[in-house]
């Protein structure tokens, strides 16, 4: 996990996003492809990067669309990155651009690349929505008919209620539990209360307007607009300027009834968003004439019980890299943490802080230790910013990145968790 | 064994297989692509000798040996070396004959295609028993010989329509437009197609499978309504009379071939094959020494012609071309820089403004892809290039700049110098003026040497000139830089001096002064328009006025006026007039003419004419000369002026001229012209004209002193400047 002898640290050139918008609204008509395309071309606009010098492009992605399976390629292609630069995609739900960014770092680590391009896209506007099992398997049957008795013996035995769409399934697989029903218990486990859950989400919407306000949040955007009509869309429109705690305790409970703590208000939104990051050898950064703002450290990935530690996998990772770095979560000046739920991002806060955890779960002797909360999330977080599944990855590293400049630190660290009960974590360090 | 049939031609080469298959390579030496010359009928001729010999013989395959290119069409070289009509028929005779020799073969005969296959190339095909077409991006069935004012004299005329209907067939035959593979198929011009590796092998096994019955030869490919509609000689009469209705719409009965296009096809089909041939072959010989055709046949020479830069090594590549200024122009360079796989950051005061630019590119891509010439990936990534932005932050790495800001020195001035601080030193920077002197634009910016004027033309994407200005100081790197880009563009390129309207606008404001003061005589608006659209311009002058704006127009005027070779009561003041009251034409909705939204959505359409125009200029009687003296008045007052900037050297010889005012201003092209025009009347006549017209209307019409002297020398300036230039 650390560099390797000949030094092909991994670096942070750049990172950018497309402005976030509520799933249904600025992107509605977008596929991801869409979206991961303007993406790409606003880093290589922003860096002036020459397309044909990239040795990978890595992009991560949750739902896929049938079209567009490998979306990192169709993008790369349509953003005009020549031929012959390979594309991948990756996914591991929520964090699959920190996964699509890992990748690169360790292709430049043992050498492979030094010129990698990482991010992630999704649109959750336009769900693949298949039809029912009996009627596809008609579908494919039908390949072979031949003529009209052929087709009409295909209708044999199939139910008119089979001919009505599915939408994709949003319970975990292995449990059946919806993540929200998992959130809720999580909360409930920490004992973290409904009103500290609304008061956390309020604080991510005022920490976003305020960043927005003071121009921190244009570093990341790359202002866009889309077809027919290319009305510009320059910000975030997640977030809520006008909600309050009032508002949010009015909410009911989103998944478990009447008694749950986790509503609308305390939930991320879906989004749709795409991001990119520009990720080079050191040596190979500054022999391009590029000032990096980051070097990308120690990185985790850690798995635990999908069905009673779904969204802890941050409780899990944080300890690990701040272990591998000989570092304490008093030497961390930027934490950026996903919030896919309130109540999730206080458990794993008291996860942290908890000597029980810390036996039980960690095997260490005490607490891994207390987050300052005025490190984390400072510009504001899924909750507010929107939660692109497979873009937010990057958003996180980019805007620590982007942090340790404006708030002049050192350390950043990034974690997130995900669907499948895995999570994230990763340590930046500020250059030079 | 295949073996290699030894042949006195080298423009064809001549294959037989084990199972008889003869392979015909047509394969011009020394050349990368084929033409039809005398060598090639020559060739063809000892070709079809030995076929005709070969006792075993199943079948011929004619295919090209060239990369992606079948045959380009005639050799226009033969056509202009010809003494007269009856040379160029004794061609298309003997093209008809070796048409008549592969029917006779008496075996199946396949051409396979990839790459253009135009003119006489597209006849040989019509000539074989079947047609195979290869995907290939550059493969296109035309018959363009309209174009230059002539018809297809290589059965042509009789072979197309008895193979699509005489419907389709005189549209190809009178657009001369390119058909595509897949409409090919649709068409019946070709039976099947194939993609590109396979071609070969395909037309082989066309020819064996032809030969043995397991394929057989298309019939005449006919869709119940197209028999229907042809296959009586009432309804074929209706074709004929559209079709000249159609052409006369078109051309305003200047170019000479579409009557007798649709006279050969009507012989051949009304009486018979060689009655066609027959007519086909007359009128060839003809039209060949018509002056259109000559007009047009050397100013398609001339456009052909690269700009020649003796330092063409020199050019910088360019890889993101930054544009300032989002408005039609911006969005139109955009367009076609971005088509050709270059990166565009466009650049206006808001981001809002720009990304209206990129929706400008958006929306030409989008027609592109509802026409079939993009699919939906095409058109993504093609409109991806463009990245709007509202600030230079973006613009560090862009090898080229051209501004096209509002028509403004200062604030050319500013954008550019502004631009200077970002980009490398070495960056071109180019101002799309139409009417700024370059150096004054230049002088404020560092590095002058790297600065130029690119002169694109509304709408961009249409126009296929720009003008390339260069000052005193401008390098030989700025200058090869510019001409790659604009080739790369495929737009064609005039390079000219610097000076007031450089060469075109210069030319075009005195055509428009006469018009102006025309109106100012009496003259009616609508009736010189429809004068000037009638001889050949593709729009009158009040609707040019209208559409780049009279305001523009005005401003242009007093860019000019000083450089005016007029006297003072003749420059017009209407435009300033007309714009002080706020009639600016097409932007404003109303000018000359009020405009509404098209009826095909996009743009603005002409409607009425603005019945207080002439109000504004406080007349009320409307009196129009003739249509041959307003001709006359706007052309030569346009073709002087060029001859004076040939005499400044603003222009460096006639070809420039000619293609300039053809191809950026819609000078009617079968005058070729304004050079050309001069040679085809002779100086002489234009002389006396100008001095007839002196006396009427005022010196301004005064020969210019260099047409005089050409009309003492009796030189034509293509033959004086091509010695002497």
């Amino acid at each position: 996990m650390s560099d390797t002898p000949h030094d092909h640290t991994a670096v942070l050139v750049d990172g950018c996003r497309l402005p976030f918008q509520r799933s249904g609204t600025g992107y509605a008509d977008l596929m991801a492809y869409d979206m991961g395309r303007m993406v790409l071309r606003g880093l290589l606009t922003r860096t002036g990067l020459s397309p044909e010098t990239l040795d990978r492009v890595v992009m991560g992605t949750v739902i896929q669309d049938v079209q567009t399976s490998n979306v990192a390629r169709e993008a790369a292609l349509a953003a005009g990155i020549p031929n012959d630069v390979p594309a991948f995609t990756v996914t591991m739900a929520c964090i699959s651009s920190n996964q699509a960014l890992t990748s690169g770092v360790d292709l430049i680590r043992v050498g492979i690349a030094d010129r990698i391009v990482a991010g992630g896209t999704e649109t959750l506007s336009d769900p693949p929505v298949r039809v029912p099992r009996p009627v596809r398997k008609r579908l494919f049957e039908a390949r072979k008919a031949q003529n009209a008795i052929d087709y009409l013996q295909l209708f044999d035995g199939l139910d008119p209620s089979d001919l009505i769409p599915e939408a994709p399934s949003i319970e975990e697989f292995s449990t059946g539990e919806v993540m929200g029903e998992s959130a809720d218990r999580l909360a409930a486990a920490f004992g973290v209360s409904r009103r500290e859950q609304d008061e956390y989400a309020l604080r991510s919407h005022r920490k976003a307007a305020a960043a927005r306000e003071a121009g921190h949040l244009d570093a990341d955007l790359y202002r866009t607009a889309v077809s027919p009509d290319f009305d510009p869309i320059t910000t975030d429109n997640v977030i809520r300027d006008d909600t309050s705690l009032d508002k949010l305790r009015s909410l009911p409970p989103a998944f478990i009834n009447p008694f749950g703590t986790v509503t609308a208000g305390n939930s991320s939104a879906l989004t749709d968003g795409a991001s990119a990051t520009l990720v080079m050898s050191k040596e190979v950064a500054e022999g391009d004439g590029y000032t990096p703002e980051a070097a990308l450290r120690s990185y985790t990935y850690v798995a635990q019980d999908p069905g009673t530690e779904l969204l802890l996998g941050p409780a899990y990772a944080i300890p690990q890299v701040l272990d591998d770095a000989g570092l304490t979560l008093d030497d961390i000046g930027v934490i950026e943490l996903h919030e896919a739920f309130a109540g999730q991002v206080l458990a794993v806060l008291e996860a942290l802080q908890s000597d029980t955890f810390a036996e039980e779960q960690l095997g260490r002797n005490s607490a891994v230790g207390t987050v300052d909360l005025d490190t984390v999330n400072a510009w504001g977080g899924s909750l507010s910013l929107g939660h692109p599944f497979g873009a937010t990855g990057t958003r996180l590293v980019t805007t620590a990145a982007h942090r340790l400049g404006v708030e002049d630190g050192r350390w950043g660290l990034v974690a997130a968790c995900a669907a499948g009960g895995q999570g994230h974590a990763m340590l930046i360090e500020r250059l030079p | 064994m295949p073996h290699t049939v030894s042949l006195t031609t080298n423009e064809f080469r001549l294959q037989l297989d084990d199972s008889g298959v003869a392979t015909v390579w047509i394969d011009a030496p020394d050349a990368s692509v084929n033409k039809i010359s005398r060598d090639t009928l020559d060739g063809f001729s000892e070709v079809l000798g030995h076929l005709e010999q070969m006792n075993d013989l199943t079948g011929v395959l004619f295919i090209s040996g060239k990369d992606a290119s079948f045959v380009v069409g005639a050799d226009l070289n033969m056509l202009a070396q010809a003494a007269s009509p009856t040379d160029v028929r004794s061609i298309s005779r003997r093209a008809h004959r070796l048409l008549w020799r592969i029917d006779t073969l008496g075996v199946p005969t396949v051409a396979a295609i990839e790459g253009p296959c135009m003119g006489g190339g597209l006849e040989l095909t019509l000539g074989c028993t079947y047609r195979l077409a290869s995907t290939h991006d550059a493969t296109k069935l035309a018959l363009p010989e309209v174009k230059l004012g002539l018809l297809p004299g290589g059965g042509g005329t009789q072979y197309l329509p008895r193979r699509i209907g005489v419907r389709v067939a005189l549209t190809m035959i009178m657009t001369g437009k390119n058909i595509y593979p897949r409409k090919a198929r649709d068409l019946g011009l070709v039976d099947a197609l194939i993609h590109p590796p396979g071609l070969y092998g395909a037309g082989k096994r066309a020819v064996r499978q032809l030969a043995n019955g397991t394929l057989s030869a298309p019939s005449k490919t006919s869709s119940l309504t197209n028999r229907l509609l042809e296959d009586n000689p009432l309804s074929r009469r209706i074709i004929y009379r559209q079709a000249r209705r159609r052409a006369e719409d078109r051309t305003h009965r200047h170019y000479p071939a579409p009557p007798r296009i649709i006279d050969a096809v009507r012989t051949g089909l009304e009486r018979d094959l060689d009655a066609g041939l027959d007519a086909e072959m007359q009128h060839f010989g003809e039209l060949a020494f018509t002056p259109e055709s000559q007009a047009l046949v050397e100013i398609f020479f001339s456009k052909r012609v690269r700009e020649t830069h003796a330092h063409a090594e020199d050019a910088q590549p360019v890889s993101t071309v930054g544009i300032l200024g989002a408005g039609n122009m911006g969005g139109g360079i955009a367009q076609v820089t971005a088509a050709q796989d270059l990166d565009v950051v466009l650049k206006d005061q808001s981001f809002r403004q720009a990304a209206q630019g990129k929706k400008q590119v958006w929306s030409a891509f989008n027609r592109d892809l509802e026409k079939g010439i993009l699919n939906r990936f095409e058109r993504d990534r093609a409109t991806e290039r463009v990245a709007p932005t509202d600030t230079y932050a973006q613009m560090d790495h862009c090898d080229l700049i051209i501004e096209a800001v509002p028509e403004d020195l200062s604030l050319k001035r500013t954008v550019l110098s502004d631009i200077a601080d970002v980009v490398a030193d070495d960056a071109i920077l180019a101002s799309n003026t139409s009417s700024i002197p370059i150096a004054q634009i230049a002088e404020a910016v560092p590095h002058p040497e790297r600065v130029l004027g690119m002169h694109y033309f509304s709408p961009v994407a249409d126009v296929p000139l720009v003008e390339i200005i260069v000052t005193d100081q401008t390098s030989e790197a700025a200058l090869a830089t510019a001409l790659d880009l604009v080739e790369t563009q495929n737009k064609t390129a005039i390079v000219v001096e610097d000076g007031p309207g450089f060469y075109t606008t210069r030319i075009l404001s005195i055509y428009l002064n006469e018009a102006l003061l025309l109106l100012e005589e009496g003259a009616d608006v609508p009736t010189v328009d429809q004068i000037m659209s009638d001889y050949g311009f593709p729009m009158g002058p009040f609707e040019l006025l209208d559409f780049v704006g009279i305001d523009v127009a005005s401003k242009i005027t007093d860019v000019m006026s000083d450089h005016f070779p007029l006297a003072p009561e003749d420059i017009s003041d209407s435009a300033a007039r007309l714009a002080d009251a706020g009639l600016l034409g097409q932007k404003t909705n109303i000018g000359f003419y009020h405009y509404g939204p098209s009826d095909n959505g996009s743009g603005k359409d002409r409607k009425d004419l603005n019945q207080n125009i002439y109000r504004n200029l406080g007349q009320t009687r409307r009196a129009t000369p003739s249509p041959a003296i307003v001709q006359e008045r706007l052309t030569l007052m346009m073709v002087n002026e060029a001859v004076r900037c040939l005499d400044d050297g603003v222009l460096r010889g006639p070809r420039d001229g000619d293609v300039g005012a053809v191809f950026g201003l819609g000078f009617p092209a079968y005058l070729g012209g304004p050079f050309r025009f001069i040679d085809q009347k002779g100086p002489s006549e234009v002389t006396k004209r100008m001095r007839d017209l002196a006396y009427q209307f005022g010196d301004r019409f005064s020969p210019t002193k260099l047409l005089i002297e050409h009309d003492h020398r009796k030189t034509a300036f293509h033959d004086y400047w091509s010695v002497h230039g």
